[in-house]
């Protein structure tokens, strides 16, 4: 009986011990190098909130650009809605600053159109547009976390 | 019973009369290196000194052949190690008091000025010259016959000296610190540039993740500082001698220093002898000549140890200390003279423009502006796999210890020199005058930037030289030389690019004094 087993696997009893051993040492191996990773990755951040206010709708009238630095964030208040664009290149991470034909950055030269498509540079991506929302106290509320797609502008319903 | 007092009080004062020869005996162990004999146990006996051979090759000692270079990198390592520990006694690793550590050193602390100019400026000529001691070892195929492995530590090594380099540069926080450290951030996020482009980053973001082990966070904060600074002082120092270590033993056990074959010593060797006497040594002069050292032919070494060999005590000792003091002399000089650069506090809302990475990443900077995941991954990716699997692509054993293994090499390397320099400046050109698929058709994918953009075609280009190389000469070895020879001048052009003629906006400019006010 056992001996038809040991033909079968393949395995003797000698080996399986070994590779089990040798499986063991690699997965407690791992499993301290994932913990070592773990550990790294924090679990709270004491970073500013993501979202935040930027105040009531009617301080932003048509035609009023704002740049919030801090946030990393521009909000344009047009005809047909407000909407934000992060300022932050998608390259690698500078601040862009509004040119003539809509953003640029002064690291490595990526530029943007108003509506923060990229059209020159190393930039892989277009600048983000970001989510608008109405709190409860009625002042707009941006997060920098929430992406949206290109084009979506915020309208007051009211 | 009073006579044995007698006599302990007499060995006592006897004891203490000799004290400074019996310490100095106790501490050199092997008494004063008088013979031949003492020398070579004043090498062997020592720890520090016993990592090198007791005798050393003559051709190790000429000076055209190492250049020094690979012991200049070490004097170097052991200034920045001690300038460092002095400037820690003030630095404070938190992103309040960080800048205003760094501004008391250089302006109040005595000292502090020269001892962080020392730390910064020794800690950058050790790049110079490790990629000079690369470039002498690689020329003199002395990364063969059992020193495949040691090159390949070289690289880590090489690695390590850029990693502390650049950990350090983020400490002050100041704003070159500052967006140097978002730099390097986001080129650690650069794998994202893929994941995007294939689609797959809500799944598996890798870039993402590592950025905020990185800075543990999603942002360039106090987590990042103490983490940068971790890496600066623990890490890579650790790793550093680690490989050190690692990488002196293999020199002794690979038999030294690479030399040519049939090595002959020249008539002026002599003169490096600093101790010719061979009294009382395991050589005596006066030996008696056999009947072979009369006939006709190549005269037998008489002045000469065995196989072109002296004793390191003090022949190499000597220069090494020589060495030494040159780069005491020459940091102290330079560090007197020109200061580590010191900006405004980091101001996260506005970066520097143009924002430079230090120079020894320039280069890669400019890679960089054609594609992030290229220029700050896959390139230096590339090149850096293509460098440690050098040795055993190039597996041709002769000519080791020759520089540029002769004629062949020297003309391979020049019109790899020439070739890669025209190509490399005009691909520059083009690119600077017209851009590149963003400029001409904006909508074009990313992943086609990502895999055709300038920097991926130089290193196609590369790549191709050296196998019509290989193909022309039929040797593994010119191929390598005209690979290596491209790869030292593409460094040297792309950081001199992005230093001298890179402006504001990352646009291109003659000169610094034609950049636009602001």
């Amino acid at each position: 009986m056992s001996s038809n087993a040991k033909k079968d696997s393949g395995v003797s009893r000698r080996d399986f011990l070994g590779l089990a051993s040798i499986g063991a040492v690699i997965l407690s191996g791992l499993s301290i190098l994932g913990g070592i990773f773990r550990m790294s990755k924090p679990n709270v951040r004491y970073e500013e909130s993501t979202k935040f206010k930027i105040g009531k709708a009617e301080n932003f009238p048509v035609g009023i650009i704002k740049k919030l630095d801090d946030k990393g964030v521009f909000i344009f208040a047009g005809d047909d809605g407000i909407h934000a664009i992060s300022s932050i290149c998608t390259h690698l991470g500078c601040i862009v600053a509004i040119a003539e034909t809509g953003f640029q950055c002064p690291c490595h030269g990526s530029k943007y159109n108003e509506d923060g498509k990229v059209i020159g540079g190393p930039a892989p991506r277009s600048l983000a547009w970001l989510e608008i929302s109405q709190g409860v106290d009625g002042s707009l509320m941006v997060d920098t976390a929430m992406e949206v797609p290109s084009g979506t502008k915020f309208r007051l319903n009211a | 019973m009073n006579n044995l007092n007698q006599n302990g009080i007499e060995n006592f004062k006897e004891n203490l009369k000799t004290i400074g020869k019996s310490f100095a005996g106790s501490f050199l162990r092997s008494g004063k290196p008088t013979s031949d004999r003492s020398r070579a146990a004043a090498m062997f006996n020592n720890f520090f000194l016993h990592v090198q051979g007791v005798k050393t090759h003559i051709n190790t000692l000429r000076p055209t052949y190492t250049l020094g270079l690979g012991i200049t990198s070490l004097f170097l390592l052991i200034i920045t190690v001690v300038s460092g520990i002095l400037i820690m006694i003030y630095y404070n690793p938190s992103i309040e008091n960080a800048y205003n550590t760094v501004k008391d050193l250089t302006y109040v602390v005595f000292g502090g000025n020269l001892a962080r100019n020392i730390h910064k400026w020794a800690g950058e000529g050790m790049i110079i010259f490790v990629l000079l001691h690369m470039a002498r070892v690689f020329y003199t195929s002395s990364y063969k016959n059992g020193r495949e492995f040691n090159w390949v530590i070289g690289i880590f090594l090489l690695i390590i000296t850029f990693g502390i380099n650049l950990s350090g540069y983020m400490l002050p926080w100041d704003q070159l610190s500052y967006w140097a450290l978002v730099i390097v951030a986001n080129i650690i996020q650069s794998p994202k540039e893929i994941t995007d482009a294939l689609g797959i980053t809500k799944y598996f973001d890798i870039g993402g993740f590592s950025k905020e082990l990185f800075l543990g966070g999603t942002v360039a904060g106090k987590e990042a500082l103490t983490r940068v600074y971790l890496f600066h002082i623990m890490i890579f120092p650790i790793l550093l001698f680690l490989f050190l270590g690692v990488h002196f033993w293999r020199i002794r056990k690979d038999g030294g220093l690479t030399k040519p074959e049939n090595f002959e010593p020249k008539p002026q060797d002599t003169q490096l002898l600093a101790l010719p006497d061979k009294k009382g040594g395991i050589f005596p002069v006066n030996k008696t000549y056999g009947l072979m050292e009369l006939a006709h032919g190549k005269t037998p070494a008489v002045d000469r140890d065995v196989e072109n060999s002296v004793l390191s005590w003090p022949n190499l000792l000597i220069a090494e200390t020589a060495v030494f003091f040159a780069c005491l002399a020459g940091v102290f000089v330079y560090s007197y003279y020109i200061d580590a650069p010191l900006r405004e506090l980091a101001n996260p809302l506005i970066p520097e423009n143009p924002a430079k990475a230090p120079w020894y990443f320039l280069g890669l900077q400019e890679l960089l502006s054609y594609s992030a995941f290229m220029g700050g991954v896959g390139l230096p990716g590339i090149a850096l796999l293509g460098l440690a699997l050098i040795p055993y692509l190039d597996r041709e054993q002769h000519q080791v210890g020759i520089w540029f293994n002769g004629k062949q090499g020297k003309s391979v390397a020049i019109q790899a020199l020439v070739v890669g320099t025209a190509v490399l400046v005009a691909l520059l050109a083009f690119v600077i005058s017209f851009g590149w698929f963003r400029t001409w058709w904006p909508n074009v994918p990313q992943m086609l930037i990502t895999f055709i953009n300038p920097g991926n075609l130089w290193v196609a280009f590369m790549t191709a030289w050296s196998v019509y190389v290989i193909k022309k000469t039929g040797s593994t070895r010119m191929g390598a030389i005209a690979l290596f020879t491209m790869f030292l001048l593409s460094y040297v052009i792309l950081t001199f690019v992005g230093t001298e003629l890179r402006g504001p906006n990352w646009d291109f400019y003659w000169a610094k004094s034609r950049w636009p006010a602001h």
